[in-house]
């Protein structure tokens, strides 16, 4: 017998929540669920009970959610109200593994560019543009429009260009708004990050200690 | 074969009709064959400034509508014996003609003229199609202000998708004094941004005012400073090269003296 049980029942305001193990057997959780169901027979007889079914990060075909409806159908009061799983996470999970990809252009107001992957933009980014990618921004040129970095969820991305000079600066879901928050007049190249869910700027030279990657240089 | 160039600026009152008319004027000044077609319909001023309303018979509508032949509906100037306009109609809107109903128009013209100088309407709309649809090249006028830069940048980004070539940029109506004092985006700030070929600076000059409401292009006073810059982009765009006028140099004999005297 499992220590922990593969199915979980909540009561809420208006109904039961099936919270359903993610990581077993799906067979194995339906014979749990069914057995459940039949041990609580007699105290779930009575008035139409609306059911949300929670299937965590597992993902199910039409077919297996069918299979989970007729099983609570049994129960004649239950009416299951929805199936859900939690949103599937986009581009891969290690950050690592995206690649460089070099663009050449100017982003005008009014223009959008929209990357997967780390972004090397060869141009510059105008008031009025916006530059948006999953991984780093990378730009060879004035930034003076609006950068998105890390636009699918992943805090650890990076914004440089050689002239800072942005309307607006976005990591994942952080936002932030110079020069109110910080300005930056250094005559080197600097970064943003995010630090504890805040922008942070720092000197490129110091990137590395942020990322705990030493370089392995030729040389003595 | 003539070419086709037109004066756009996404924002309104930078002065792309006084550019257009202007620049038209000083390249028939130069002997050329110029015709100039206003394509704000409804809003229509060129033949204002160039004072020929009292001259219009027929419209471009009429043209694209085949109520009369082209060379009915150009109105000849009372100047120049080369130098031509197509009015805009005043009782339609932008959506009345095709960019394709245009287009077939220039290229109507282009055989007859040595450059014909589309007057374009402020905004990004059916208007901006109509009147980018037949050229070849284009003008950006620009002022030294935060929102006319951005504008420009937006239209130069529109500009850069069809086939015109590299847009040149007429920065308008600067304030040398303004300049000076550091108040106004310099010359060198702008181009940055816009990244495009420089084809003329004009200082912001009284004149113009005063000669477009008598319906006379400031081009033909030469003692305008605004006349020297229009003139200096007509030159630029026979293929001279120019060199860009110095905007404080108006000082007179008296106060040059004060300078050298030190008290300036």
């Amino acid at each position: 017998m499992n220590v922990k049980s593969l199915v979980t029942i909540k009561g809420i305001k208006d109904g039961l929540v099936f919270l359903l193990d993610d990581a077993c057997e799906l067979d194995e959780l339906l014979d749990e669920l069914e057995a459940k169901l039949a041990r609580h027979e007699q105290q779930l007889a009575g008035p139409i009970v609306h059911i949300q079914i929670k299937l965590g990060s597992r993902q199910l075909t039409e077919e297996d959610k069918e299979r989970i409806r007729s099983i609570i159908r049994k129960q004649g009061n239950f009416v299951v109200q929805s199936i859900e799983s939690d949103p599937v996470p986009v581009g891969p999970a290690d950050y690592s593994a995206y690649k460089v990809q070099t663009v050449t252009g100017m982003v005008r107001s009014g223009q959008t560019l929209e990357h997967e992957g780390h972004l090397l933009l060869l141009g510059d980014v105008n008031p009025g543009g916006t530059v948006r990618s999953t991984g780093d921004i990378y730009i060879m040129g004035a930034l003076r429009g609006v950068a998105h970095a890390g636009c699918a969820g992943h805090t650890e991305a990076i914004i440089t260009a050689s002239l800072m000079k942005p309307t607006q600066l976005r990591i994942a879901e952080v936002i932030s708004r110079p020069p109110d928050e910080w300005a930056s007049s250094e005559p080197w190249m600097e970064y943003a990050y995010l630090q504890d869910g805040n922008m942070q700027i720092d000197k490129m030279a110091h990137l590395h200690h942020n990322r705990n990657r030493a370089l392995q240089a030729k040389g003595v | 074969m003539g070419e086709a160039i037109v004066v756009t600026s996404g924002k309104g009152g930078v002065g792309k009709t006084t550019t257009s008319a202007n620049v038209g004027t000083a390249l028939a000044l130069m002997g050329k064959k110029v015709c100039m077609i206003d394509t704000d319909i409804g809003l229509r001023n060129l033949d204002v400034v160039m004072g020929l309303e009292n001259r219009i018979i027929y419209d471009l509508i009429d043209v694209a509508e085949g109520r009369c032949r082209l060379n009915q509906a150009l109105v000849k100037d009372k100047r120049f014996d080369e130098l031509y306009m197509l009015p805009a109609a005043q009782t339609k809107d932008k959506n009345d003609i095709s960019p394709d109903q245009v287009r077939k128009i220039v290229e109507e013209l282009k055989p007859d003229f040595d450059y014909v100088i589309i007057d374009c309407p402020a905004g990004i709309e059916q208007g901006f199609r109509n009147a980018i649809a037949g050229a070849d090249h284009a003008i950006v006028v620009t002022t030294p202000e935060n929102a006319a830069v951005r504008d420009a940048d937006r239209v130069i980004g529109l500009l850069e998708k069809t086939s015109i070539s590299q847009p040149r940029l007429v920065i308008n109506r600067i304030r040398p004094n303004l300049l000076k004092s550091g108040d106004m985006l310099e010359v060198d700030d702008i181009i940055q941004v816009l990244a495009i070929d420089l084809i003329g600076i004009v200082p912001d000059d009284e004149d113009v005012i005063k000669a477009a409401n008598q319906g006379e292009p400031t081009v033909m006073n030469p003692n305008s400073r605004a006349a020297m810059a229009y003139r200096n982009v007509a030159r630029r765009i026979l293929g001279e090269t120019v060199p860009l006028m110095h905007l404080d140099e108006k000082a007179g004999v008296f106060k040059r003296m004060r300078k050298f005297l030190g008290m300036g």
